[in-house]
């Protein structure tokens, strides 16, 4: 992938695949590093499937039995000299306190650190892609925190303007970028 | 954040506008987004898609969404352009093809013959 920003969109589907209602996308950058979780409260992993995940011969897709989400984020991070790791708890055996944690972690200086790119569009998509879905995206910088909840937007919309809607997007988008351009 | 009072006014405006709701639309673009569209660059493709059927006022009777991986990965990224029961594969789309498609096919109704995947398989 050529930007970070792609790995994150590639990884959060994967959450709105195992049927998350919430997916929380958390930045936390300082001038050496950055880490990225993503956390929903999905269906989860067992055991054995979590010890397997990051195989790329491992995955839920049907159309073929190659997955390369999570490898490639992997290599992302490991290639910086980071790591990835991921936590999960399955419904079956959690039914209230179910979901996937990933987290990787980047130092930025390295030579093959990849650059984060266009996040505001990774985020834009997601909603445009899954407006049922609620995303909590927080980019912690070392001067600014920039912030969306989708839960916060549905709360002044009601339940009849869908958050896909062309509008919507726009105002998302431009949200973003207003917070980014702050404090330069 | 940016002003909630403006989503509010965004919601105004939009309530005294029917919502066509989802099967509603009378075309329909599938953009291919799993791990295969997106590293070969769909995600500018489909925002380009929503900004240009928002640009041109057709929200509602064209809908945007998205799909998985359908199998063909070497084409990607993969728009697919849905009218009834006809369906029109388009390969290898990049922002500039998908701003073309929706002049001339979503718009003009003419398919783009050569940018499919007819063409390319000949």
């Amino acid at each position: 992938m050529k930007e970070l920003s792609l790995n994150i969109l590639d990884i959060a589907q994967n959450s709105i695949h195992a049927e998350a209602t919430l997916v929380e996308i958390l930045l936390d950058e300082t001038e050496e590093s950055l880490k990225l979780s993503i956390i929903d409260d999905g269906r989860g992993m067992s055991e054995e499937f979590l010890q397997r995940v990051t195989d790329p011969f491992s995955t839920t897709r049907t159309t073929r039995k190659v997955g390369m989400g999570l490898p490639l984020l992997k290599l992302a991070a490991e290639q910086t000299g980071g790591y990835m790791e991921i936590t999960s708890k399955e419904r079956a055996l959690w039914p209230d306190d179910h979901g996937t944690c990933v987290t990787a972690f980047f130092y930025k200086n390295h030579l093959d650190f990849t650059p984060l790119g266009d996040v505001i569009s990774t985020v834009v998509s997601l909603v445009q892609g899954s407006p049922d879905v609620d995303f909590r995206f927080v980019h912690e910088l070392p001067d600014r925190t920039v912030e969306l909840d989708t839960r916060e937007l549905r709360e002044v919309l009601g339940d009849d303007i869908p958050l896909s809607s062309p509008e919507i997007l726009v105002w998302i988008r431009s949200s973003l970028i207003e917070q980014y351009g702050e404090g330069e | 954040m940016k002003s909630l009072e403006e989503l509010k006014a965004i919601r105004e405006r939009m309530q005294n506008k029917v919502i066509l709701r989802e099967g509603s639309a009378e075309k329909r673009i599938v953009v291919g987004m799993a791990t295969c569209g997106i590293a070969a660059g769909a995600r500018p493709v489909l925002n380009t898609f929503v900004e240009e059927i928002a640009n041109r006022g057709l929200t509602g009777k064209v809908e945007v969404g998205q799909t998985g991986c359908i199998g063909m990965c070497r084409y990607e990224p993969i728009v697919e352009v849905f009218e009834g029961d006809k369906r029109v594969t388009y390969i290898f789309v990049d922002p500039a093809k998908a701003k073309e498609i929706v002049e001339k096919h979503i718009v003009g109704g003419q398919p783009i013959v050569e940018y499919t995947i007819g063409a390319a398989e000949k």
